[in-house]
């Protein structure tokens, strides 16, 4: 048998720790070839990531954007990493967010004359159940015809921006909707999320989001839902073997990362903006890496967020100071998942790199920093 | 040695003396020295030595999880040891991946299958030795492919999809992926744990000619009777450190069982007569399409007794597997009634099923039994999360499954540091201990066990063996199936032979005629005639 309690305890922590120390290392590695791509565009990496970090930090107004700009990837980090749980890869959150949004906005445009203690409640859980239809589409063409949710996912995105379009410019007068604004009317206040913090933007979204990410949490790995989504993405004769129904395993796990997208979508809509305008928002590619650098667990995803909050509310800061572009931060996002793609793949580079060198054996030190899974290593 | 020569020495001439370094031909094909690889947790290889002479069939024997696979992934590149030395035909060597082993001329086949399953057979055997340049020419290489399967008498289309075939069928691919390579050094990881008896005589034949040739085999196995007709040598390992090496004519069964485990073992099943009582589950008139339109199960009926263990012989192919899946769930049949006790179960998941007493060891631990990223524990709730005391069919009692997961381990003797760790760091026996473990820890009505000794070493099949006779005696109903015919003679009250989807003959455990066991699952019956023609 083992050598007890204390090794047990050990290798898991030991494996947390890997899991963690991956990610952090992918968002090294892409900051430092950042600054290769800013050095090479004529700045200075060095100030420009000050800029940043001041942009970011530097005083009460942007440590409230900052976290107001983590709340739209909070929720389409844990969108994607109940999707990927499942074994299905969501390119839809941007559609998801979209239909989300628009419920909401509709909603709350309509001045319904409600309390905010009903009125906000409802608009998101409208908001939830919208995305989640929305995403629930791709899993039911899944498992019933066996579409790759790549396929449908982006395809439900273009025909979500179409709906968008189509409701917001509608003059008919049924609708809350102002077609000259291109947006939904301006929700009232009493179905806007409520500011948080005092003097910033940073609006209620972020509780929301967080109770998410415990909900989504306790879901996975607490209940026999949870156990039954981690089944089946890992393997699918194991879940038949146990009589876990994957079509409805995939349509369920669907809705509830479509679900998660939509409370996205609608947070930005009742809570940043208060109107859904006549454009998508942008987060739904980036929180796939929000998804992956969080590790597909929804407290790891909350940590990402705020990384990629970071980098979008500083980006301003640096290019009005520094004159730094703003859209290296999209490069900067790109470098991530490409890091993180790299680690994933270190098993390789690690024995090229042993071939170079030849001369020592190398340590199994360095093979267990990078994203080495326990388990998975001899036998794959 | 020492070698004199005149030569120049100054002025003088004189006689010289150099010592040269002898390069004989080294007898030896694979030295492993002092081998020590850690895991979290676990030790797997404390200090390992291994000789292998140059054309020689080496057996490697020892329990489960004692680092036989672990040996020899680091002999393949796979796995980096801590410590140690190797030597490869008298070379130091240090290989960093496998690509580097395949191309020293070693070769493996592994104890858990690397097959895409997507890919054609054809596809998965040039895999890693294709030519340089951009293109496959596919044609020339099925042919290549049919070339080598015909030679060794290993029959497989090469056209095939991997996933479509026969787990035995896959391990055939296997084997000629290896012998495909055209490796010096071929390394098998227990292949025949999946083959008919045929198949593995077919194998030892092919051994012997490999060897014949000048190559070298090392051959993993738990079965001391395949030590005894294949190898020339035998090196056990215990708990990651070598205990001996001995000539394989000049030992018995008894001596390496004792090395391997450090104590007796009894080879034998010991069991008593059995009391069979009600009938535990009976199966009427299952059919089920098979794949091409045939059917897979042409009105099969058969019934087990609370108290007996009834087993299954028959050539694979008969419908052995499409019977365990539908009477598991995994399968509904297109006729026929499953009855389990008085309850019909014909249309039930498998989930209702297992709430109702029904157990199941697959066949495959890998892609059914288990799910190798999951922790033990997980692992322990795969089929049972609705269950009480594990769930409730909302919630999961993770503490008390962990507890659960603790006990058995202990019980059955998983070797694991603890229940967080992932059933894919087991060694192959102890997964299938694990799997064990959970299929009784239910108290099933009616046990269905499928290849349950699999990867097991002697140790662990005897208290295994003697679980399932001990299940028997509490009442429940076996329904065992097993390629290892010898295995469901020991085990089984009673045998039932299946050929074409249907039961065609019957047999008292106690006695039984080999050759009329023979032709009946040849498809013949004792006085000549075909089976299927007959009915
Ligand atoms: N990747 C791994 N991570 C952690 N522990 C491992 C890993 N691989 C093997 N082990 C442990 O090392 C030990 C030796 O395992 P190994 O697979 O070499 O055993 P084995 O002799 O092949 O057994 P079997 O006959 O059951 O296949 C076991 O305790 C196993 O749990
Ligand atoms: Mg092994």
């Amino acid at each position: 048998m083992g050598t007890g309690w204390a090794s047990q305890h050990n290798a898991a922590w030991r494996s947390t720790a890997v899991t963690v120390g991956t990610s952090i290392l992918a968002v090294t590695i892409a900051l430092l070839a950042g600054a290769v791509f800013i050095a090479v565009s004529g700045h200075d990496p060095i100030e420009s990531y000050r800029a940043l970090w001041n942009g970011a930090f530097g005083s009460r107004r942007a440590v409230g954007e900052t976290l107001a700009a983590s709340v739209p990837y909070i929720f389409g980090g844990l969108s994607f990493a109940i999707a990927y749980r499942a074994g299905m890869f969501n390119i839809g959150i941007e559609g998801q967010m979209v239909m989300g949004g628009l419920a909401a906005g509709l909603f709350a445009g309509w001045d319904l004359g409600l309390p905010a203690v009903v009125y906000v409640p409802t608009s998101m859980a409208l908001a939830l159940l919208a995305g989640g239809l929305w995403g629930s589409i791709a899993g039911v063409l899944k498992a019933a015809t066996g579409a790759h949710e790549v396929i449908t996912t982006i395809m439900l995105n273009y025909l979500a921006f179409r709906l968008l379009s189509f409701t917001v410019l509608e003059t008919d007068k049924h609708l809350p909707v102002d077609p000259q604004l291109q947006a939904t009317h301006m929700a009232p206040p009493e179905a806007r999320l409520p500011i948080i913090l005092s003097g910033t933007r940073l609006h209620a979204g972020l509780i929301v989001g967080i109770l998410a990410a415990i909900l989504l949490w306790y879901l996975l790995f607490r209940t026999t839902f949870g156990y039954n989504v981690r089944t089946v993405g890992l393997s699918r004769g194991a879940a038949a073997y146990a009589g876990i129904r994957w079509g409805s395993t995939v349509v369920a796990a669907m809705f509830v990362s479509g679900g998660m997208a939509g409370l996205g979508g609608g947070s930005e809509t009742i809570g940043l903006l208060g109107q859904q305008y006549n454009s998508p928002q942008g987060y739904g590619f980036t929180s796939i890496a929000v998804g992956l650098v969080g590790r597909n667990h929804p407290i790891g995803v909350i940590a990402a967020a705020l990384v990629f909050g970071v980098l979008r509310s500083g980006s301003n800061a640096m290019q009005n100071q520094v004159g730094t572009s703003r859209e290296i931060v999209l490069v900067l996002q790109g470098l991530v998942i490409l890091a993180i793609a790299g680690l994933a793949a270190s098993g390789r580079i690690k024995a090229w790199w042993a071939r170079r060198r030849r001369t020592t054996m190398p340590t199994d030190e360095f093979s267990n920093t990078i994203g080495v899974e326990p388990g998975v290593t001899p036998e794959l | 040695m020492v070698v004199l020569t005149r030569g120049r020495v100054g002025r003088r001439v004189a006689w010289i003396v150099t010592e040269q370094v002898e390069v004989p031909q080294p007898q030896m094909a694979v030295e492993m020295l002092g081998i020590v690889k850690r895991f979290p947790g676990v030790v797997a290889n404390a200090g390992v030595d291994l000789s292998v002479e140059r054309g020689e069939i080496h057996a490697l024997l020892g329990e489960n999880g004692a680092g036989k696979s672990t040996l020899m992934n680091i002999l393949m590149g796979l796995i980096h040891p801590d410590h140690g030395k190797i030597l490869v035909h008298g070379r130091d060597v240090r290989f960093h991946s496998p690509r580097d082993a395949v191309d020293a001329g070693l070769g493996m086949v592994h104890q858990h299958f690397m097959l895409i399953p997507r890919f054609s057979v054809t596809e998965n055997i040039i895999l890693g030795s294709e030519g340089p340049g951009a293109f496959i020419d596919r044609q020339a290489a099925e042919e290549r492919v049919a070339q080598t399967a015909a030679e060794y008498g290993l029959v497989v289309d090469p056209r095939a999809r991997v996933e479509d075939l026969p787990v035995g069928i896959q391990q055939r691919v296997e084997i000629l992926r290896v012998l495909y390579q055209d490796s010096n050094i071929l390394i098998l990881d227990e292949p025949t744990a999946l083959l008919t008896p045929q198949e593995v005589e077919d194998l030892y034949r092919v051994l012997n000619a490999l060897r014949d040739a000048g190559r070298t085999v090392i051959f993993i196995t738990h079965k001391l009777r395949e030590v005894a007709a294949i190898s020339d040598r035998v090196t056990v390992i215990r708990r990651g450190m070598t205990v001996g090496t001995r000539v394989t004519a000049d030992t018995t069964a008894a001596e390496l069982a004792e090395l391997m485990v450090g104590r007796g073992v009894s080879l034998r099943v010991d069991r008593t007569r059995a009391h069979p009582g009600e009938v535990a589950l009976q199966a009427f008139d299952l059919t089920m399409k098979g794949r091409g339109g045939v059917n897979a199960l042409d009105g099969l009926s058969l019934s087990v007794r609370k108290g007996e263990i009834v087993g299954i012989a028959g050539v694979e192919g008969n419908g052995q597997t499409e019977l365990v899946e539908t009477l598991a769930g995994l399968h509904i049949p297109e006729s026929g009634t499953i009855l389990l006790g008085e309850m019909d179960i014909t249309r039930d998941d498998p989930v209702e099923r297992r709430r109702k007493g029904l157990s199941y060891i697959p066949e495959d631990r890998h892609h059914r039994g288990l799910v190798l990223p999951f922790s033990l524990t997980e692992n322990m709730l795969l089929g049972n999360s609705e269950i009480p005391p594990f769930g409730d069919g909302r919630r999961i009692d993770y503490a008390k499954t962990e507890e659960i997961t603790r006990e058995l381990m202990e019980r059955f003797d998983v070797r694991a540091p603890g229940p967080e760790t992932s059933a894919g760091a087991l060694s192959g026996g102890n997964q299938q201990k694990l799997i064990i473990a959970r299929e009784l820890f239910r108290e099933p009505a009616v046990l269905l066990a499928v290849q349950p000794t699999r990867g097991l070493d002697v140790g662990a099949i005897e208290f295994v063996h003697s679980r399932i006779v001990a299940e028997r005696d509490k009442g429940r109903g076996v329904l065992l199936l097993s390629f290892d015919l010898d295995e469901t003679l020991d085990l089984s009250d009673r045998i039932l032979v299946i050929y074409h989807g249907k039961i065609v003959g019957e047999f008292s455990g106690e006695r039984v005629d080999r050759a009329e066991l023979g032709l009946l699952m040849g498809g013949r019956v004792p006085h000549g005639d075909r089976v299927g023609i007959t009915t």
